[in-house]
C-alpha cells in the first residue's frame, strides 16, 4: 500500500543522485577556495582575453566564484575604460574581428562544456555608453551568433549566417562607418563604464 | 634523548629492512579509522607479519577498546615520548597474536602535547622493530592530524559513502604530502541502499577522491557485536567483512588481490521468497 503511493507522490529522484550533485558541487567550490594561484592565474588570462576587445582597468576587476543552489557561478566585475577598433578602417571587407559592443555570452546555452559546472555568463550594464550604437546586428533577421569569446590567436570571421546577403552586408558596413563616426566625435568626453560581467 | 626508544625487545635483532610506517586517516570523525586500524593490524598480525599499532588520538583513547586490551594498558604514547616509560614497557602484546603490539594513546592528556619531532623519531624506532606501524589519526586535521602523519611514508584514507565524509576525504588528501599515493578504504557501504540508487555507490566516491582502491567494508552489524566484544572481526573466517579485511592486509603485503565485490548481502530463504513474488531489493 505503501509503495502504491509512493509510486504516485515521488517527485524527488533517489537520494543517491542527490547526494553525488551536492558533493560534486561542494567540492567544487572548495578546490576553487584551496587554489588561489589557480583563480588568480584563470583571473589574469580572463582580463588578458577580454583586454583584447575592450581597453579595461585591471587594478580594479574582481573575479569571485559563488556557490549557488543548483552550480555554482563566476563573477567578474571588470571596468571597462574604453574600446578597441583593431584595424577597422585597413579592412574593406566586413572581415574584421568582432565588432566592440556591449555583449551577453551565456556559456550554459552556448559553447560551455557540459560537464564543467562552473557556468560563465557576461552581462554588460551600460545603459548610456556609446557604444550602444554599435548594434546593427539586432535588427536584422539572423540573430547574431554569441561574439565575446574567441580561442586565442584566432583571426577568423565570425560564422556568418546563410541569409546574410551582400545587401546586408553592405547595409552593415554603411551602419557601422556612421556609428564609428559618431563616436569619434564623442570619444574625448565619455565617462568609463563598467561593464559588470555577472553568471 | 631516544636512547629509551632504542632498546630492543629481544635479542639483538638481525639488521633488517625498515617497516613501512602507514597513517590511517579520514578527517572526518566516525567513520571507522579506528575499528579499521585493529582489523587491518590483526590480519597483518595473523599473516605473520610484526606489527604494532600506534594510537595516535591523545585525550581520546579507543584502539585499545576495539581491541579489548583496555585493562592492560599502564603506559602510553606520551610516557614514551617524555621518556617516563621505555618503549617496552608501553607496549602491550595482543591477546590473540603474537605479533601484534599495541602503543595506546594518553586518555588524560592534550593532542598539542605532542613533539612532532619526538614522534617522528618514535615511528622511525618502531619501523626498525616491525614490518608494519599502523598510526590510528585523529579526527580532523590539526596537531593530532599532523603528528599521526609525521613519521608515515604512506597514508590509507577512511571514507564512508556520504557527502561529509568524502568532502573531507578530500580536504585530507590534499594536505597530505604530495608524494604520496594514498589508498582508499570504503567503509560501512551498504549495496542494498546503492542498489536502489539512495546511497553513493564506491564509484561515486572514488569519481571524486580518484584513489587506488585498497577495499570495501560493507556495513555489517557484526562489526559492532565484534566491537562490543573487543574480538576484530578480521579473525572470524566466517564473517565476509572479515575476508574483506584480510583481503585489504594481503594486498598491503604486495599479493595481487582481484578488486574487492561488495554484493548485498543475502537474507536468506526470506529474499529467495521475496524475489519469487517479484519484490525488488
Amino acid at each position: 500500500m505503501i509503495d502504491f503511493f509512493n509510486k504516485f507522490f515521488r517527485p524527488l529522484p533517489p537520494s543517491g543522485a542527490t547526494a553525488k550533485e551536492r558533493l560534486r558541487l561542494v567540492l567544487l567550490s572548495d578546490h576553487l577556495s584551496l587554489a588561489p594561484d589557480v583563480v588568480e592565474s584563470l583571473k589574469r588570462d580572463l582580463l588578458a582575453v577580454i583586454s583584447r576587445y575592450v581597453e579595461i582597468d585591471p587594478a580594479h576587476a574582481d573575479v569571485t566564484f559563488e556557490r549557488r543552489d543548483h552550480d555554482v557561478a563566476m563573477l567578474a566585475s571588470i571596468p571597462i575604460t574604453g574600446v578597441r577598433r583593431p584595424g577597422y578602417d585597413e579592412s574593406p571587407e566586413p572581415t574584421p574581428p568582432p565588432a566592440p559592443r556591449p555583449v551577453r555570452y551565456d556559456a550554459s546555452s552556448a559553447s560551455a562544456p557540459a560537464s564543467g559546472g562552473v557556468a560563465v555568463a557576461t552581462k554588460a550594464q551600460a545603459p548610456s555608453a556609446p557604444v550602444s550604437m554599435e548594434l546593427p546586428m539586432a535588427a536584422e533577421p539572423a540573430p547574431a551568433p554569441p561574439v565575446a569569446v574567441v580561442p586565442s590567436g584566432s583571426d577568423e570571421t565570425p560564422p556568418k549566417s546563410a541569409a546574410t546577403s551582400a545587401a546586408h552586408r553592405r547595409r552593415r558596413r554603411r551602419r557601422k562607418a556612421n556609428a564609428a563616426a559618431k563616436r569619434n566625435a564623442q570619444a574625448q568626453d565619455d565617462p568609463p563604464m563598467n561593464a559588470s560581467a555577472q553568471a | 634523548m631516544m636512547e629509551a626508544f632504542e632498546q630492543p625487545a629481544e635479542s639483538p635483532e638481525a639488521v633488517r629492512p625498515l617497516g613501512r610506517a602507514i597513517v590511517i586517516t579520514s578527517g572526518k570523525g566516525g567513520v571507522g579509522k579506528t575499528t579499521t586500524t585493529a582489523n587491518v593490524g590483526t590480519a597483518l598480525a595473523a599473516r605473520g607479519a610484526k606489527v604494532v599499532l600506534v594510537d595516535a588520538d591523545v585525550g581520546l583513547r579507543n584502539l585499545d577498546i576495539v581491541l579489548g586490551l583496555e585493562s592492560r594498558v599502564k603506559f602510553h604514547l606520551l610516557d614514551v615520548l617524555e621518556e617516563k616509560a621505555t618503549l617496552d614497557e608501553a607496549l602491550i602484546r595482543d591477546k590473540r597474536s603474537e605479533s601484534l603490539y599495541l602503543l595506546a594513546a594518553a586518555q588524560t592528556r592534550e593532542k598539542e602535547d605532542v613533539d612532532t619531532g619526538l614522534m617522528k623519531a618514535l615511528v622511525e624506532t618502531l619501523r626498525a622493530r616491525f614490518d608494519y606501524v599502523l598510526i590510528d589519526c585523529p579526527a580532523g586535521i590539526e596537531m593530532g592530524f599532523k603528528n599521526a602523519v609525521a613519521g608515515a611514508q604512506h597514508a590509507i584514507i577512511v571514507c564512508t559513502p556520504e557527502v561529509s565524509a568524502v568532502r573531507d576525504a578530500d580536504r585530507v588528501v590534499g594536505l597530505l604530502p604530495n608524494d604520496w599515493r594514498p589508498e582508499l578504504i570504503v567503509n560501512r557501504l551498504r549495496p542494498l541502499l546503492v542498489k536502489k540508487g539512495k546511497m553513493l555507490s564506491v564509484d561515486d566516491v572514488n569519481g571524486i577522491l580518484r584513489l587506488p582502491l585498497l577495499g570495501v567494508i560493507a556495513d555489517e552489524p557484526n562489526v559492532i557485536v565484534a566491537t562490543n566484544r573487543g574480538e576484530p572481526l578480521a579473525l572470524d573466517a566466517l564473517s565476509e567483512t572479515g575476508a574483506a579485511y584480510r583481503a585489504i592486509a594481503a594486498k598491503i603485503a604486495g599479493e595481487d588481490v582481484p578488486a574487492p565485490e561488495v554484493r548485498p548481502a543475502s537474507t536468506g530463504i526470506f529474499s529467495k521468497l521475496g524475489s519469487l513474488f517479484g519484490k525488488r531489493g
